[in-house]
């Protein structure tokens, strides 16, 4: 099982202002099932773009290097399809949708994703049913599922409704891009339950943060720093207290 | 009576109906003869060419259904859910009151007559080419009159309209005419569904006087066959601190306009020209719209959303007339259009004419394709491609949509677009995971 998630060498690239930038420069990282690792890095450095290229957004285009994720080539895969294969990335900036129901959105995505995987689909009755007990353990109001998606929702409850739909949607890869930023104690504790919750021998977790105060519920395995588009430091959980301290200028020091 | 003396060459495809358009109708026969169709030189069509009707000759003659296929017809044309089943219900086959299958006996507060009006043949100096046609070839008037301060709930208004097969070059043209006049502080929802097979012309024309402090909520469906013609004209008149509020939601029809020409006659009055449309193919869809502010303190809105996929067009124009007394106007416009292909187009011309000096007045306009970022979104959550895209022109219509206040016709044109979406674009419809 230890090549659950295989990052190696993974480059890619944007194009912007009609040039292209690389942000990606040979990321190489492997989580084994079961572990919940944790990224940290200046800002720039192309964590959310890392989280981006393996939830399959095409904006990123991949020049080389591979990810297999529980066997597969997950770079080979569509959007929808990684979602299924149990992939799900909790956006640093959620996605408004106005005129998309909060409660139907959230009853197509677990439907298509139980279709995916072969598992029957929920009736109206079941999901309501599924829904309710996750806004419960989530704190969030029932409310919250009559409103359009994400419209009008504070940055808190944005990032509470990224932790609902990772709960329904069971994945075995949760990537959380700074899913913490923003919120109060009391939030970070809920967004913390519902990773904690998950947790599992066959479920793992990429938590890119700058805070050693979400690190403190998750009880991470391993800490990887990242600068200028690659892994330059991997360690155990001290690792983020010493960033939490220093800041990241000792590493970037070292790497350069 | 006068005689028709019609220059056959002129009037092209309608020669043969109004040469047989005697009596009261010459009158009406004559004018149109005289300004003819509409050409894309007039600056009101500039952008909707209605050259393609002349590969027609329209006939009075069509095919009616059995009894018991429009019965059938009539039972989907109403939502599935039977919320507007009791409704009092006016229907039109061909353009022609249909007794049979309306329900006008329900209708207690409200007066109803039907029949050939002698007014609705008259012929004013500005009356507008698609108006003297339906004067000088329609045969059938339904009047409603909802009298002083009586709620007349909803009305369906059903057209069915059954034209000939594609291959031949005669097909009919109906020209039904629906006025409605509101009393004093009245109120009442008009519900226009229109339906149809085959080759034809479909031509109304509607005229509303909403009376002082009267409420009018106006909405049409409109589903005409995918080889049909549209062209319809809807004057609304508003007096002192009434309201009319419409919306139009259209998919159907090969072309189709719908033209209003709302006149906020008294001072505090409103007038709501919102709308929506879907179009395939090569399929055109023109909303047109002259508001006039001739009173103070009047509001206008309009709200229009256009959704273009494959190789149609989307036109629309919107004038807002502002005159000298109207001061205090407040008139905001936008159209927004999304284009699911290259191909699409939406052309849009607003138009302010303003002659007031003390107005607020906007407009706007947008045209894109689907956002990145929410497709991603939803792709991201499992939902495949196809669908996504579906989900966001569900949400883009849906908006708009929701301007209709009236809950079990807001509901009807909601179900009625999700069908639509689901045979146009694709995929399953959305799980419904409403909390009620
Ligand atoms: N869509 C984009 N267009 C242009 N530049 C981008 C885009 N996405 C990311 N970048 C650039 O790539 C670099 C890395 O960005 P990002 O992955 O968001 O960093 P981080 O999440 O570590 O702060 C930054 O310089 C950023 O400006
Ligand atoms: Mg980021």
């Amino acid at each position: 099982m230890s090549n659950f998630l295989k990052i190696s060498g993974l480059h890619a690239k944007i194009e912007a202002d009609g040039g292209d930038k690389e942000i990606l420069r040979g990321v190489d990282l492997e989580i084994p099932a079961g572990e919940l690792h944790v990224i940290m890095g200046p800002n720039g450095c192309g964590k959310s773009t890392l989280a981006y290229t393996l939830a399959g957004r095409e904006d990123y285009e991949v020049t080389a290097g591979s990810v297999s994720f529980k066997g597969q080539d997950l770079l080979a895969m569509e959007p929808d399809e990684r979602a299924a294969a149990g992939v799900f990335l909790a956006f640093q900036s959620p996605v408004e949708l106005p005129g998309v129901n909060n409660a139907n959105f959230l009853r197509t995505a677990v439907n298509s994703v139980r279709r995916a995987r072969g598992e029957a689909e929920m009736d109206a009755v079941q999901f309501l049913k599924t829904v309710r007990a996750a806004t419960k353990s989530l704190s969030m109001q029932d409310e919250m599922l009559k409103r359009n998606v994400n419209v009008g929702f504070s940055g808190g409850e944005k990032k509470r409704n990224e932790v609902l739909q990772m709960t329904l949607l069971q994945p075995s890869l949760a990537i959380l891009d700074e899913t913490d930023s923003g919120l109060d104690v009391d939030a970070l504790r809920i967004v913390a339950d519902g990773v904690n919750k998950l947790r599992a021998p066959d479920f793992s977790a990429l938590v890119i943060t700058h805070h050693q105060r979400l690190l403190d519920y998750l009880s991470p395995d391993r800490i990887h720093v990242m600068a200028k588009g690659r892994i330059i430091r991997s360690g155990g959980p001290e690792l983020a207290r010493q960033i939490d301290q220093d800041g990241y200028a000792t590493f970037l020091a070292d790497a350069a | 009576m006068n005689s028709v003396d019609i220059s056959v060459s002129d009037v092209g495809p309608f020669a043969q109906r109004l040469a047989a358009a005697g009596g009261v109708r010459s009158l009406a026969a004559n004018a149109f003869a005289e300004v003819g169709l509409p050409g894309t030189k007039d600056e009101a069509f500039h952008y909707t060419s209605l050259r393609s009707l002349n590969r027609l000759k329209f006939i009075a003659d069509s095919v009616v259904p059995s009894d018991a296929e429009l019965e059938s017809l009539i039972d989907n044309a109403l939502p599935s859910d039977g919320s507007l089943a009791s409704a009092t219900r006016i229907v039109f086959v061909n353009g022609i009151f249909s007794e049979k299958f309306s329900t006008v006996s329900g209708l207690s507060a409200v007066s109803f007559t039907h029949g050939t009006q002698e007014e609705q043949h008259s012929v004013a100096d500005n009356d507008l080419p698609l108006v003297l046609l339906n004067r000088a070839l329609g045969c059938s008037t339904a009047e409603l009159e909802v009298p002083e301060g009586t709620d007349a709930g909803t009305i369906v208004i059903l057209s069915l309209n059954f034209g000939n097969a594609t291959e031949g070059d005669e097909a009919p043209s109906f020209h039904p005419h629906l006025h409605v006049r509101v009393g004093k502080g009245a109120s009442v929802t008009l519900a226009e569904m229109i339906i149809g097979k085959g080759v034809y012309l479909n031509n109304p024309v509607s005229v509303i006087n909403v009376a002082k402090e009267a409420s009018v909520t106006h909405t049409k469906l409109q589903r005409e066959s995918a080889d049909a013609f549209h062209l319809a004209t809807v004057s609304p008149v508003i007096a002192e601190r009434g309201t009319y509020n419409s919306f139009t939601l259209g998919f159907g029809a090969q072309l189709s306009r719908h033209e209003v020409h709302a006149y906020l006659e008294g001072a505090g009055s409103a007038v709501h020209i919102n709308g929506a449309q879907l179009l395939v193919d090569r399929q055109v869809g023109d909303i047109t719209s002259v508001i006039t502010h001739a009173a103070p303190n009047c509001i206008s809105r309009q709200t229009v959303r256009n959704v273009l996929a494959d190789r149609a067009r989307g036109v629309f124009q919107g004038k807002v007339f502002v005159e000298r007394i109207a001061q205090k106007t407040d008139g905001y416009q936008m159209n927004q259009a999304l284009l699911l292909s290259e191909t699409a187009e939406m052309n849009a011309k607003p138009e302010l004419e303003i002659y007031a000096d003390d107005v607020k007045c906007s407009h706007g306009a947008t045209v894109g394709a689907l956002d990145d970022d929410q497709l991603f979104y939803l792709c991201s959550r499992g939902i495949p491609d196809a669908e996504a895209r579906r989900i966001l022109v569900e949400a883009f219509l849906i908006e708009a949509v929701g301007l209709v206040e009236v809950d079990d016709v807001r509901a009807a044109l909601e179900g009625a677009l999700s069908a639509a979406l689901v045979e146009r674009i694709g995929a399953t419809t959305m799980g419904d995971g409403s909390l009620s």
